[in-house]
């Protein structure tokens, strides 16, 4: 079954800076004509460095910042939310994880307010039902209904991204946007949080666009693999396809910038720094 | 070789209205000139808080104990903090995390740099200027004469980490602490920097300690490796024995945790390693 929940083509964002009292007005291309599409239950993942328009695209498939040209379809329903409002239900569809949990919370919400917030603006749900909504999705996510009546700053930083991933869920979306989820967060941690999503995944067949610059941890949850540089896509494949035997030279620097950690690298190293000495 | 810093059963610890919390407990450290040595776990182990005690600047609050603590022959727990001040900054300097947040963004980049030299090296103006542009040179800044005159906004997070370097470097250390050097950075400007610390360590012959999280930052370019977990040292050993064949489980955990690594469907996390820890202890009494 090949159901295709996301799907972009030569999608185009620009934004426009300057013009002010001196110098003239500039365009930026921050997404130059992107295509791909995603199927149900898959993962895509977006790798680049900062500035490569990677966010940009997140931001656009969550129907935050509109595309300059270019369509866009969900669920095979074209949008542009640069004519059209966006519907309570498209909403609901797609939601975003953001890369620093510390900034994503309100730090004067309470976490059963947070989770809450979602269902009371795009759904009918009485008060009472948005609290027991709210005390199964924490439990779903490895907290406890005991976390909800307190504070983010009580919360770790892998706590609170649970509770970021509790919130984006509220709205049983079919797509997530996962922007740099795991690089605030200590390798162990990291770990739990990736099983999570795996887990989570599972569980309600969830299609995951993950944007990263972390190859280890893309290689581990991708299906897809497309790599952005500087707004263009230069290489896009599956994992398999990507890893094995990338095509275009920033795939290549970015593999070879990726520390190794194998024992072989380790004794290769330690040798020419000997030598060297 | 010489021992250039030499620690004894460190402790600090952090008043706090709960009682007495304990940072690091009783931990043992050495570094030899010319020496990279990585400490690693994850946050909440002590290992900054542990490096903070050496260079002085933690708060009040914390109370540091050692046996004996000695940088390059000086005794730096009898020592008063004037003649600190005078080592500190200048044969040992320490680089943040956050370059963006360690630079003061009311200053010229230049101006911060040449703080440096006037306060611990007594250069008059010109050779302030000409060292500066040196070392601008040395960590890779293109047109170091105009980047001078840059603030720190107007530079990318990888430029920014450059000058922090730049200013560590200034006065020639014998020892530099990195603390999380790369965490802020992209994977590609993370290369650049680590080979660019590791380059001016061999040329400067310098020691090194890499406070870090990150497997891979070890694996790429540490001697000998501390492994530490809330504030006691799980493990010491050269880089290649560590990945080799792990001692301690929570080593080997640590190790599993890494993507590259996994095998099967999911992740192992250092979580189960603490629940088959605890599991153990109760079988055994």
């Amino acid at each position: 079954m090949s159901d295709i929940v996301l799907e972009g083509r030569n999608i185009v964002r620009e934004y426009h800076v300057g013009g002010g009292l001196f110098g003239k007005a500039k365009t930026v291309q921050a997404v130059k004509g992107v295509n791909f599409t995603v199927e149900k239950g898959k993962t895509l993942a977006i790798v680049g460095e900062s500035g490569c328009g990677k966010s940009t695209l997140g931001r656009i498939l969550t129907l935050i910042d509109p595309q300059t040209s270019g369509e866009l379809l969900i669920d095979g329903k074209p949008i542009n939310i640069a004519k059209d409002k966006v519907t309570t239900e498209m909403r609901r569809k797609v939601q975003i994880i953001f890369q620093n949990p510390y900034g994503s919370l309100n730090p004067r919400q309470k976490i059963g307010e947070v989770l809450g917030e979602p269902l009371l603006l795009n759904t009918n749900k009485t008060a009472a039902e948005r609290r027991e909504l709210a005390m199964q999705m924490l439990v779903k996510v490895g907290l406890g209904p005991e976390h909800y009546n307190r504070y983010p700053h009580m919360f770790s930083g892998g706590q609170r991204q649970r509770i970021a991933i509790a919130r984006a869920l509220m709205l049983s979306p079919s797509l997530l946007v996962l922007d740099e989820p795991v690089s605030a967060l200590d390798l162990s941690v990291q770990a739990q949080v990736l099983n999570l999503l795996a887990d989570l995944q599972d569980e309600f067949n969830l299609t995951y666009v993950f944007i990263s610059h972390d190859l280890s941890v893309v290689r581990y949850i991708a299906d897809d693999v497309m790599v952005m540089y500087y707004g263009e896509v230069v290489e896009y494949g599956t994992r398999d396809e990507v890893f094995s035997n990338p095509q275009h030279s920033y795939t290549k620097t970015l593999f070879a910038a990726t520390p190794k950690s194998d024992v072989e690298s380790i004794r290769a190293r330690i040798a020419k720094k000997k030598a060297a000495a | 070789m010489s021992k250039l810093l030499e620690i004894k059963n460190l402790s600090v610890g952090f008043d706090t209205s709960s009682g007495m919390f304990m940072a690091v407990q009783g931990i043992d450290l050495s570094v030899e000139a010319r020496e990279v040595l990585a400490i690693v776990g994850e946050s909440g182990s002590g290992k900054s808080v542990a490096m903070l005690a050496v260079m002085g600047l933690l708060p009040k609050s914390a109370t540091v104990t050692a046996d004996s603590m000695t940088f390059d022959g000086h005794d730096m727990l009898t020592m008063t903090s004037k003649r600190r001040r005078e080592i500190i900054g200048r044969d040992v300097a320490m680089i943040f995390q956050e370059p963006m947040a360690s630079l003061n963004p009311c200053f010229t980049v230049g101006f911060q740099l040449e703080e440096v030299l006037r306060v611990h090296m007594k250069l008059d103006k010109k050779a302030r200027r000409a060292r500066a542009i040196e070392l601008f040179k040395q960590v890779g800044i293109p047109t170091p004469e105009e980047r001078l005159n840059s603030y720190p906004h107007q530079m990318s997070g990888g430029q920014c980490q450059r000058v922090m370097i730049a200013i560590a470097i200034a006065c020639n250390p014998k020892l530099l602490i990195a603390d999380e050097p790369t965490t802020a950075l992209d994977v590609t400007i993370q290369k650049q920097i680590l080979d660019l610390l590791v380059r001016l360590q061999a040329e400067h012959g310098m020691g090194l300690i890499m406070i870090t999280h990150d497997m891979g930052v070890v694996a790429e370019t540490a001697d000998r490796v501390i492994v530490q977990y809330k504030g006691t040292k799980m493990e010491e050993a050269d880089v290649l024995t560590l990945f080799e064949a792990p001692k301690s489980p929570y080593t080997r955990a640590l190790l599993s945790a890494l993507p590259e690594n996994a095998t099967g469907d999911r992740l192992s996390t250092v979580a189960d390693f603490m629940k088959n820890e605890a599991a153990n202890a109760g079988a055994v009494s």
